[in-house]
């Protein structure tokens, strides 16, 4: 490699090591020495708790919902209605051009008093359906990519010659086959929702990135303790992905970027 | 298919009311007023610093993204390097968001690391007219993402340079500059305007990180629209529906040049694969 070559990789590096080694410092600092006290102080507050928990909640709803809407549309799409893909994919890469902060005022104007039982108006589950949305395109060119690489004809007929209905096939046949690219979309949809801050934000709900900034507004180096915590979640989500076997290169799914 | 109907109801009739309301009053009666509010006075300014931001972080990103990922990926790079650059970059282009902005004012704050660093050298940013709390910070944060995101978005195009094309130009008595000049920047020019697009688009989206970083007060689009729904500011939530519906006019005409840019760039992807 050229010396230039290794500039840039040290370039690189810096950019991405020096931010993250001045919070983990900041947030061990304790007056002159070094201590524990800002994650003793994070983790003893009640609101992490609860704002951690409802984040982590609405994640794993998020990841269900999602996965129940497309394994069954990747699937027909794949096995019988290729002609609808232009569609689904067109859809699914909206959200790209269609931002978290314009999702959620629509939402806001559209699912108003009027039109949501009074029991969700007030209940953070208000922001599922739009943290679906957000996740489309992970979802959906995760699991395409996994179906891409079964031969799903061949599998389904197998499985139906053998006497198994469409709910046996999918549920015995086709997941385990798909299961990596499942993970890989689970993953990176809770990579999102974990860090979401814009829709929660508008819609006034107090999830955990919105206790980030609060904290931020008030306390410096306890929100340097949560920024590491945060950052330690997105590093999870990501080994996960690398954990369940997908290839760092070929991961299109990554593209697109978290929550901002 | 239930997914047609989830799509339906969360993304295309929430978008399509926003399209509608931009040209309603509170009384529901048709008007153009909050459409053409758009162009004019603080509303164009907030457009203006947008695109101006979107697109400096987009050009500085793109390059940043490039130069590393070519040093890193090409094929003369240790082996290990590969793997751990876009494991490096999957996780920081996936974090974002205010934590990120908390990384930053540790690192460049008045009193970051990167600033106290500095500063004993007489180097101090602070006294040469930078605040973090400022456009330029907002560019450096947002670097933070839009590099890793070159270098995943760049990686497959940076692959398909074929070694041959190389050793021919070479063999052919081409020197280093002259490869780059008809074959390297020829091939590679879509691909990366392209992925350059797709940087602009994500940090013209962005909310949460310049909203942490200024307190809201920088004046984006995104925070603009925020301040309209949610501040204390008595306003008309129809001048946030104009004012997001010009966002999706927006990343809609870039995504429409990034279609038309990646379109050239496949056909040197598809001799490749």
């Amino acid at each position: 490699m050229t010396r230039s070559g290794w500039f840039w990789v040290a370039v690189g590096l810096l950019y991405f090591l020096l931010p993250l080694a001045a919070t983990a410092e900041f947030s061990f600092k304790d007056g002159d020495s070094y201590s524990f006290a800002a994650y003793r102080e994070i983790f003893d507050d009640p609101q992490f708790r609860d704002t951690f928990f409802l984040s982590l909640k609405l994640a794993i709803v998020t990841i269900i919902v999602a996965l129940l809407l497309f394994i069954p549309t990747v699937y027909w799409v794949h096995l019988r209605l290729p002609q609808f893909r232009p569609l689904v994919q067109f859809l699914c890469a909206l959200p790209f051009v269609v931002p978290p902060i314009v999702l959620i005022v629509g939402i806001l104007y559209v699912y108003n008093y009027q039109w949501v039982p009074g029991k969700y108006l007030g209940s953070p589950y208000y922001l599922v359906p739009g943290y679906v949305v957000l996740g489309f395109p992970f979802m959906f060119f995760a699991l395409d990519n996994a179906f891409r690489a079964i031969d799903v004809h061949t599998l389904t007929e197998a499985s139906q010659s053998l006497g198994a209905g469409w709910t046996r096939t999918l549920w015995k046949v086709i997941l385990p086959n798909i299961l990596t690219g499942a993970l890989a979309g689970a993953f990176l949809t809770f990579a999102l929702v974990m860090g979401e801050f814009t829709m929660a934000s508008l819609a006034l709900f107090n999830t955990f990135p919105t206790y980030i900034n609060y904290i931020g507004q008030t306390k410096a180096n306890p929100a340097a303790a949560l920024t590491i915590i945060s950052f330690g979640i997105t590093w999870l989500a990501l080994l996960g992905i690398l954990f369940v076997g997908r290839r760092p290169g070929r991961t299109a799914v990554q593209v697109g970027g978290g929550a901002r | 298919m239930p997914f047609l109907a989830w799509a339906a109801a969360f993304l295309l009739v929430p978008a399509g009311a926003l399209l509608i309301g931009a040209f309603r009053t509170q009384d529901g009666e048709f008007t153009t007023e909050f459409f053409k509010d758009i162009f004019k006075g603080s509303s164009l300014d907030a457009y203006v610093k947008s695109v101006e931001i979107s697109l400096i972080t987009a050009l500085l990103g793109g390059a940043l993204g490039f130069l590393i990922a070519y040093a890193a990926l090409s094929p003369g790079a240790p082996r290990l390097l590969r793997p751990a650059f876009l494991t490096f970059s999957g996780v920081a282009a996936n974090f974002g968001g205010v934590p990120l902005a908390f990384a930053f004012i540790s690192t460049l704050g008045t009193v970051g690391m990167a600033t106290r660093a500095l500063d004993a050298m007489g180097l101090n940013p602070y006294d040469h007219g930078f605040t973090l709390f400022g456009f330029w910070g907002l560019v450096v944060t947002y670097l933070y993402f839009q590099i890793p995101l070159m270098i995943i978005i760049i990686a497959p195009a940076i692959d398909g340079l074929k070694a041959e094309w190389r050793e021919a130009a070479s063999n052919l008595g081409a020197t280093s500059t002259q490869y780059w000049r008809y074959v390297g920047v020829p091939v590679l020019l879509p691909s990366i305007l392209g992925s350059m697009v797709l940087l602009f688009g994500g940090s013209f989206a962005a909310y949460a990180t310049a909203y942490a970083l200024t307190s809201g007060h920088i004046g984006l689009v995104p925070l603009k629209i925020g301040e309209l729904i949610n501040g204390n500011v008595l306003s008309d939530p129809h001048q946030a529906y104009a004012l997001a519906f010009g966002m999706v006019i927006v990343i809609a005409v870039a995504m429409a040049i990034y279609f038309v840019l990646d379109r050239r760039a496949s056909r040197w992807r598809r001799s490749v694969q």
